[in-house]
């Protein structure tokens, strides 16, 4: 009788688990940059299939460090790891959303987009070579606008960060004496003199609109949120671009993403006639032989139904989705290789 | 129990004290019992706080130790701050933390001593409440509100009404003009001192308004008596009744300036250089660990726990010092 009463138990105990097992949250750490949109997913995810993911927007370094302490399924990072590291630890790497780092400016009598930079100009303004906004560099860039004798305050992000790997990736890959000097990476010693720094991208864009002559970057969505004024940059083949959904969309689809193992690549300065220079994808790191098999099959599931059916989410919240060419070759070359 | 009771049970409890029923003894023994309970256990709560302490301080150093090692006690007065070079000094941080504070206490140490003077000794009553009421509240008020009220509200009226004008006056002079040079943009040292100023305003206030109002009047009378004037009352009879709880009370503001993050790192600038003047940003240790701690990693990361302890070591030496200063006054007088 007992006996029977214990097994009873032991099964109901196991259904149990089975059962949370199933209903179990996916969880992950890491970038801020795409929090929002990994949000909205899995908000829309989870009224369809009932799985929650517990995303928790730490920064890329802390999403790195969850990984590797395995105490998340998945981890999320703006600045990709190299393949050797990858190799290392025995995980995988895969592009899940794409979005734009632009420079904005704080002058007056100007309309977003109306005035022009190239890379290597901007470089000089960052390096604090370029102080005021009438030089003869800037004028040349734009004639016929007659730029006021002011000030240039160089604005940056003050806490590291993944939009500042990937603008400082682009300040390196357009001039040489940033890249010898100052170099890229979350946060770089900030060479010009008139530097100030601000918290997040809300930090930057608060003071960008509040100091006159005022030049930071931001992402794109604060861009628009805030209706900001920024500039055009040319890309690599030498056309001037506005960043929008189709200018990212076009860096992306120009790109070679299998050239570096862990689709590790840098997509500034990408070429094609339509790219803004300075796009950026966000990664997913992931083990290729899990712990926790069912945990990482679920996480796999809900970026394929992301894939599939979270196009107009990313665009509502100005991301850009991976075109779909793009998402086949992550589910039979990436994904292929985590252990199920 | 009646009163006929009570009064007859009176010479018995005198011959209780010769000789102890055995039901006192209990009583006492369950007294002693008590004591000696209460006393372990407030002695073991105070303790709580010391064992915290020494955790914190030796977990602190646990974590810096790769930085300390590194770079040595030069770790202190480097003044370089490159996270991709891995290349790091306290020197930036140090220099920011102190000179905001300091400029914060020479702003705030004045007006704080303006207010309780007033309050306590020349408002009317009817003003009195009111105004130690708004004085409190303002101490109420969350940091990140002073923070946002730099950055939109003080920070562009800085630039534009003293900034700029000061270093038109100020900026060319011999000897002092570099202190104003630099950008005029509203971020920096002196924006920062100025904002922490008002955060610590309320608290030096408070105290020192406290402090003053327990100086018996007797002896407030008495001066007024012999024919002294506010100022000498508040110069001979209430600064050196009170001396202890003055500088209490600028230490408490000191230490929050020291430590405070949020507001700082609004309105500092948030630029790991060495400020020139008073107008260039710079970073205090506290905006630093707040900026850079979320994405910081390996050494980096020990060098902001390193930076923490130092934060530590200074707010303690501080304090110590004030400490010696005091005893050393009161030994003065005792003589």
């Amino acid at each position: 009788m007992k006996r029977v009463f214990l097994k009873t138990v032991a099964v109901a105990l196991a259904a149990l688990a089975v059962g949370n097992a199933f209903a179990a949250d996916i969880t992950g750490a890491g970038a801020t940059f795409p929090f929002p949109m990994y949000a909205k997913w899995a908000e829309a995810y989870k009224k369809e299939t009932g799985v929650g993911l517990n995303y928790q927007s730490i920064g890329s370094s802390g999403g790195i460090r969850q990984i590797r302490a395995k105490t998340v399924a998945f981890g999320a990072t703006d600045a990709p790891l190299s393949g050797a590291e990858l190799e290392k630890d025995g995980m995988v790497q895969f592009p899940a959303i794409i979005g734009g780092t632009v420079p904005v400016v704080n002058l007056d009598g100007f309309k977003p987009g109306e005035l022009r930079v190239t890379g290597a100009v901007l470089a000089e303004m960052y390096l604090g070579k370029i102080t005021k906004w009438n030089d003869a560099k800037l004028a040349a860039l734009n004639p016929g606008k007659t730029l006021p004798d002011q000030n240039i305050t160089i604005v940056h992000r003050a806490d590291g960060s993944g939009t500042t790997f990937n603008w400082t990736d682009y300040l390196s890959s357009v001039s040489k004496e940033w890249a010898d000097t100052v170099g890229k990476g979350a946060a770089v010693k900030w060479p010009a003199q008139s530097s100030v720094g601000g918290k997040g991208n809300e930090g930057v864009a608060a003071n960008v609109t509040r100091v006159k002559g005022a030049l930071g970057y931001v992402e794109y969505a604060y861009v628009k949120k805030n209706n900001m004024t920024f500039l055009q940059l040319q890309n690599a083949d030498g056309k001037y671009v506005a960043p929008d959904d189709a200018t990212f969309a076009a860096a992306a689809a120009s790109a070679d993403w299998f050239s570096v193992p862990g689709m590790g690549i840098s997509m500034v300065n990408a070429k094609g006639a339509n790219s803004w220079p300075v796009s950026t994808a966000s990664f997913i790191l992931m083990y290729a032989d899990p712990a926790d098999k069912a945990q990482s099959a679920e996480v796999l599931k809900f970026f394929d139904w992301a894939f599939k059916n979270g196009k107009t989410m990313a665009a509502d919240l100005d991301y850009v989705p991976l075109p779909d060419a793009l998402t086949a070759q992550i589910r039979s070359k990436v994904w292929s290789q985590i252990k199920k | 129990m009646s009163v006929g009771t009570t009064m007859s049970s009176q010479p018995v409890s005198v011959k209780m004290t010769d000789a102890p029923t055995p039901s006192m003894v209990s009583i006492a023994k369950r007294q002693r019992l008590q004591d000696i309970v209460f006393h372990r256990l407030t002695q073991s709560l105070s303790l709580l706080v010391l064992v915290a302490l020494l955790g914190i301080i030796v977990s602190l150093f646990i974590y810096a130790w790769p930085a300390f090692h590194k770079f040595g006690i030069q770790f202190i007065w480097r003044a370089e701050w490159d996270i991709i070079n891995e290349e790091f000094g306290a020197a930036i941080a140090i220099v920011g933390t102190l000179a905001s504070a300091g400029i914060a206490l020479l702003i705030a140490v004045p007006l704080a001593f303006g207010i309780a003077l007033f309050l306590t000794e020349t408002c009317p009553v009817w003003l009195r409440r009111p105004l130690g009421t708004a004085v409190e509240l303002l101490a109420a008020v969350p940091s990140i509100i002073y923070g946002m009220f730099g950055l939109f509200v003080f920070a562009p009226l800085f630039a534009d009404h003293f900034q700029v004008p000061v270093q038109k006056l100020l900026g060319s002079m011999p000897l002092i003009g570099f202190l104003f040079g630099g950008s005029t943009n509203g971020f920096g040292i002196l924006a920062a001192g100025i904002v922490l100023a008002f955060m610590v305003l309320p608290f030096v206030a408070a105290v020192m308004r406290d402090v003053f109002e327990i100086v018996p009047p007797i002896l407030r009378e008495s001066a007024y008596g012999l024919g002294c004037t506010t100022w000498e009352v508040v110069r001979r009879v209430v600064l050196p009744y009170t001396q202890k709880g003055v500088i209490g009370g600028v230490m408490l503001g000191l230490g929050r300036a020291l430590g405070e993050t949020m507001a700082v790192t609004f309105v500092i600038g948030n630029a790991n250089r060495m400020p020139t003047s008073l107008f260039s940003p710079g970073t205090s240790i506290a905006s630093t660990l707040a900026n850079e701690f979320g994405e910081a990693a390996d050494f980096h990361l020990s060098t902001l726990f390193a930076l923490g302890f130092l934060l530590f070591v200074i707010t303690f030496v501080v304090l110590s010092a004030a400490k010696i200063m005091l005893l050393r006054a009161e030994k003065a007088k005792g003589l």
